[in-house]
């Protein structure tokens, strides 16, 4: 017989899990029936919330990890992965998360900071988790302290895709330019990103993050969907953009064919079709400094 | 000699690099005509509930079905397994239903407990195969003309019927190339 020794948690398994959710659709769930919506839709995994983002924003105050029931409610409902929120900084609400047994954690600024300055030692879980980036930097500080995912933030309950665009562009732009950078250069960019210098030299090598980058944050409608695809991400998370949205399961189906076929505009065409109203908009100017999301964190 | 992966959704790109190492052309298959030309099918590892109703919505169920009867060949890893088993168990989920085998998803529970192992995986050779176990599935058993290539402990991590090879776990996600080249020159010759 072989050695049937199991190691689990480690750093490929962790990194593994977001490799299979790749070119699918992860999507914000707050009941047991919107999560089996989801998953008939074809999403590939469900984030189990209290609230969507744009509630959230909407409600004010502090906002913090979903009650447990909620989340395990969620998890009895559907066979795919089950995803759930913890404040930036908070490793306790994480530690509660895997004893819960979610599928990964999402360190998130969609929730209030419980630490203006650290993120959680993510290294320290079994569980994978996901943060969230705006830029090259601040996406390997989450990777060297454990993140096996990325997403952008985008801003978050919005429904305005424009930040999640910016986020992608910067972080996509910033590796063709350490691409083509010459090595001696590269320590001094590290500085000034504020990034590992080892994780910088193996995007440098390698033309890509070391983990699975999604998009996040506004994204509403099928061609949202596909245009983040189409800059480069590997998957999307829709927050709030289904279930405000009028007619939520033709949205979510719609948004999953639109992740899959994002390079075919005739496909993408017809997918479009007589969806329904979607969430209602926010311009991102409207919002001021302290209630921006993605400014969380560092 | 040209393999298609199926790119509905999950770890497609992962098979295609593995394949290309191997020394084939690839090819990414999201639509029926896609299926044109190739000469063997991957399904790689992702969410099979996903890959399931994509491959209803967009018409590749029936087209997959008629080649794989015509003789092609399929690799299947983790969800691609599924998706090639005639029965799961406790479920009514679609599949190609090509494999006389039976399933059980997401076997070995959530994902605190997907785990990496040492397999012993004799075809391949003496050399242990390092195997990636995600939120895996098993085959609970087996009917005649189907040949066990792997245990893990007492459950079937990997088989075989005749043009059709089926892991579940996830030989993309590693270094390793043993598989792929079994597929592509025994499975597929």
């Amino acid at each position: 017989m072989a050695e049937t020794v199991a190691e689990k948690g480690t750093w490929t398994v962790k990194k593994g899990l977001a490799e299979m959710l790749k070119g699918g659709v992860i999507m914000d769930v707050t009941t047991p029936e919107q999560a089996k919506i989801a998953e008939e839709a074809g999403a590939c995994a469900v984030m189990a919330l209290e609230r969507v983002p744009a509630d959230i924003r909407a409600a004010g105050g502090v906002a913090r990890m979903a009650d447990p029931s909620i989340i395990l409610r969620i998890m009895d409902a559907v066979t795919i992965p089950v995803m759930a929120k913890a404040r930036i900084g908070h490793f306790v609400e994480a530690q509660i998360l895997e004893a819960l047994g979610v599928d990964y954690i999402d360190e998130s600024e969609v929730l209030t900071p419980a630490d203006e300055q650290h993120h959680i030692d993510k290294h320290a879980f079994k569980v994978p988790f996901v943060c969230g980036a705006r830029n090259l930097g601040e996406a390997l500080r989450r990777i060297a302290e454990g993140a096996a995912m990325i997403r952008t933030k985008g801003e978050p309950g919005t429904g305005n895709v424009v930040e999640a665009v910016r986020h992608m562009r910067m972080v996509m732009g910033e590796i063709r330019r350490v691409q083509n950078m010459p090595k001696e250069e590269l320590m001094s960019v590290a500085k000034e990103m504020g990034a590992p210098y080892e994780l910088l030299l193996e995007v440098a090598n390698t033309g890509r993050l070391p983990v699975v980058n999604f998009a996040a944050g506004g994204i509403a409608t099928p061609a949202d969907a596909a245009l983040m695809m189409q800059l480069g991400c590997d998957g999307i998370f829709v927050g709030s953009g289904i279930f405000k949205s009028k007619d939520p399961k033709a949205r979510a189906k719609a948004i999953v064919a639109a992740t899959t076929h994002y390079n075919d505009p005739k496909i993408l065409a017809e997918i479009s079709k007589d969806l329904g109203e979607a969430m209602p908009g926010l311009e991102i100017a409207t919002i001021s400094p302290e209630q921006r999301m993605q400014d969380r964190g560092w | 000699m040209q393999i298609g992966v199926l790119a509905l959704q999950g770890a497609f790109r992962e098979h295609q690099w593995a394949l290309e190492k191997c020394g084939v052309i690839t090819r990414q298959v999201r639509k029926p005509q896609e299926l044109e030309g190739i000469e063997a099918l991957v399904i790689p590892g992702g969410e099979s509930t996903t890959i399931g109703k994509l491959l209803n919505d967009f018409d590749l169920m029936e087209p997959v079905r008629g080649l794989a009867r015509e003789g092609m060949p399929i690799f299947g890893t983790c969800a691609g397994l599924i998706m090639l088993a005639k029965r799961i168990k406790n479920s009514r989920q679609e599949t190609l239903a090509l494999m006389d085998i039976e399933v059980e998803r997401n076997a070995f529970g959530r994902q605190v407990e997907s785990f990496e192992t040492d397999l012993e995986l004799t075809v391949l050779g003496e050399q242990p195969y390092r195997a990636v176990f995600i939120r895996a599935p098993y085959i609970t058993s087996v009917d005649n003309g189907v040949e066990v290539l792997a245990n893990y402990g007492e459950k079937i991590v990997c088989a075989r019927q005749g043009k059709f090879l089926v892991a579940a776990f996830h030989p993309e996600l590693t270094d390793d190339l043993r598989l792929h080249k079994y597929f592509l020159e025994e499975v597929a010759k």
